[in-house]
């Protein structure tokens, strides 16, 4: 394979919620090692955009195919897909009842059928990766909720996926915390990792962005790098950038 | 039947009653829970007996179905007053404030900002409380009470079939019990408007 | 000490009604937690089969009083043909009976979970299975321990119900010190207490556990995986 293989390929996707049209159309490539970042309104479609890349939402119609899984197979094999997507969530979404460590190993462990200590050893480097090398038998609830967003990346990356999806990471979180995390994400972004970043933090997107795709109403309305951000083409992008703006210095 | 009926109504008052005693503080609120608590952890059958017996030696000749009722008021009055409370403690203190700033009488707070949406809430667990109270009163043919069991009891003892006849006894048993919860669902329908415009729960 | 005329003897024999009713609450509970543990899998199954057929059986079940159970066990069967002693009848009515009332509680623990803790143990290619024995059944498990202890005061209760068959518990050995003394009112109060002594423990520890699990959940951080919007 080559540098620009496309890693993650959705084409012409529809998906409905009941009456509601959630993605009406969408089209996206991210190559390896490139981090795409969906921008837009709530309501846009691009969370759910997200979820049908990681196929916790079925889609209606259209193509998705993502590291070589084609997602609309009836034969696709769900559990080598996950393997090779990691996904972190808004809402953390540890494991209350299991230790840092023991959240990290869980999955290596049991469907990897790595050796326990071979997983330690992995949560070791994916703790230190996230700055939370200190934190490995400390419970979800006793850590702050930047530490335990951290925490949750690191569970996604000891399952050595080929891309990383992050929804919305930083919403739930306070300005100091949000720092700390996204931190985490643009290292990982330099280290070559595939990504696909849903985010209302504008300044990040535009910092950390090689494919920069604005949603609206359940279509990709302007794609480019993160420069068309100051630029906007489209008048419902430049209504969403002063409407950011706007919020930002409130 | 009619048994399991008169004794919800008057459970249910008398449940509430004590609710409401037991939110009150004092020795109000001590003599209510010990009641409750005794009911609560000691068995129906038990209970009807002292009843039935308790009565007797008072020199009070009752039927047994007013026995029957009587015991199974005093066991679901308490069982109705644990829920209650539990609907009581939900209302938001808030709720109560603004009650009085809008200076509705102490009757008239406890009626619309308590009791009511405290009964919403708690309706479904209530409504479950009534059928297993329906279903306990086969208890009540230990005492000889004219009800279903007892019924079925005369029948298998005169027809030598114990088997069919305690099958169907079961098989009305699971009829009535359905009927009575769609009867609750119909009731809570007519009872609280809000549930039947917007379907959610309070 | 005698109580009326209750003598040692009656208290003898009292005790022994005691432990027999303590004997039929562990078989109730051991058996209907087993059973139970089935029900409340087959709920959430994915097999739509197994989901409507536990249904059915719980409907079934708790509409039945334990009452007419014990009856249609010791006294029906035998009418078919199969002569049953008062412990089996009595214990396997107690059985069913415990297994729905459990299995519905522990469905409602399970189903409590937050939904994303599925998904995200989903995300992490966990099978179905490791999904429910490694994320959901141990956070579950704590949710349910208090209703379980409270329930486990009905089954104790529900006991009482064996006497009607015959079978000598706490209850029937009341009924039958009473054929002898004819104190009706004094004998029965003496098994309520013991009833009430046997329950009230239970009763309490449930409630205590309950304020313990209510305070954990309360604490902010322990909020974490119930924030998701």
């Amino acid at each position: 394979m080559t540098d620009k293989d496309p890693v993650v390929e959705l084409r012409d996707v529809h998906k409905s919620f009941g009456a509601l049209k959630v993605l009406d159309g969408v089209s996206l490539t991210v190559a390896r090692g490139e981090v795409a970042v969906i921008i837009g309104r709530s309501g846009s479609g691009k969370s759910t955009a997200l979820r049908c890349i990681d196929r916790l939402e079925v889609i209606d119609d259209g193509e998705i195919v993502v590291c070589g899984h084609r997602l609309t197979d009836a034969k696709l094999n769900l559990r080598a897909l996950r393997q090779d997507v990691g996904i972190v969530f808004q809402s953390y979404n540890l494991f209350p009842h299991l230790t840092v460590a023991q959240n990290i190993t869980l999955a290596p462990v049991s469907v990897k059928r790595v050796s326990r200590a071979e997983a330690l050893e992995t949560a070791q480097a994916v703790l230190r990766q996230v700055g939370l090398q200190d934190k490995a038998d400390a419970y979800p609830e006793q850590l702050s909720g930047g530490q335990q967003q951290r925490a949750a990346i690191a569970r996604s990356l000891a399952m050595k996926p080929k891309v990383m999806l992050f929804d919305e990471v930083t919403s739930a979180l306070d300005p100091e915390l949000t720092a700390e995390v996204l931190r985490v994400m643009e290292d990982l972004a330099a280290s070559g990792m595939t990504m696909v970043v849903v985010t209302h933090e504008m300044s990040f997107a535009r910092r950390i962005a090689d494919q920069l795709v604005f949603m609206h109403g359940g279509r990709v309305r302007e794609t480019g790098p993160g420069d068309i951000l100051l630029d906007p083409q489209t008048p419902e992008l430049r209504q969403f950038m002063s409407h950011e703006l706007h919020a930002a210095t409130r | 039947m009619e048994l399991a009926g008169v004794a919800t109504v008057a459970g249910f008052v008398l449940g509430t009653l004590c609710a409401v005693g037991l939110r009150s503080g004092g020795g109000m609120a001590r003599l209510c829970s010990i009641y409750v608590e005794a009911i609560r952890n000691t068995p129906l059958l038990v209970q009807i007996f002292l009843v039935y017996f308790g009565l007797a030696s008072l020199g009070l000749r009752l039927s047994a179905f007013v026995v029957a009722v009587l015991a199974l008021t005093i066991n679901v009055a308490a069982y109705t007053a644990e829920i209650m409370r539990a609907g009581l403690d939900s209302i938001p203190p808030g709720q109560i404030e603004a009650g009085e700033c809008l200076g509705l009488s102490r009757v008239q707070l406890y009626w619309h900002v308590l009791l009511l949406p405290a009964m919403e809430r708690v309706y479904p667990a209530l409504a479950s409380q009534f059928v297993l109270l329906m279903l306990a009163s086969s208890v009540c043919s230990q005492i000889s009470a004219e009800e279903m069991t007892a019924v079925a009891n005369h029948v298998q003892s005169e027809t030598f079939r114990p088997f069919e006849a305690f099958i169907v006894l079961a098989g009305l048993y699971i009829v009535l019990s359905v009927l009575m919860r769609a009867v609750f669902w119909l009731l809570g329908l007519a009872l609280f408007p809000r549930r039947r415009r917007l379907g959610t729960a309070l | 000490m005698e109580i009326g005329q209750l003598n040692a003897n009656h208290a003898a024999f009292l005790l022994q009604g005691a432990m027999w009713t303590v004997v039929l609450s562990a078989i109730a509970c051991l058996g209907g937690g087993v059973l139970g543990m089935g029900v409340a899998l087959c709920r959430v199954a994915s097999s739509r089969f197994l989901r409507g057929a536990s249904g059915a059986y719980v409907q079934l079940v708790q509409g039945t009083p334990p009452l007419v159970a014990m009856f249609l066990l010791y006294f029906g069967l035998p009418g078919i043909g199969f002569d049953v002693p008062a412990l089996i009848a009595a214990g396997l009515a107690l059985v069913v009976n415990v297994s729905a009332f459990l299995g519905e509680i522990w469905r409602g623990c399970i189903e409590a979970v937050p939904r994303p803790q599925w998904e995200a143990a989903e995300c992490l290619a966990l099978s179905r299975i490791q999904r429910l024995v490694k994320v959901i059944l141990p956070q579950a498990v704590r949710i349910a321990v208090p209703p379980t202890v409270g329930f486990s005061v009905q089954v104790i209760k529900n006991t009482s119900l064996a006497s009607v068959v015959g079978f000598v518990e706490l209850a029937r050995s009341g009924q039958i010190i009473n054929n002898s003394l004819f104190q009706p009112f004094v004998v029965y109060a003496v098994i309520a207490l013991v009833y009430f002594a046997l329950c009230y423990p239970l009763s309490r520890w449930s409630r205590v556990l309950e304020r313990r699990a209510g305070s954990w959940r309360r604490r902010p951080a322990g909020l974490a995986t119930l924030a998701a919007p």
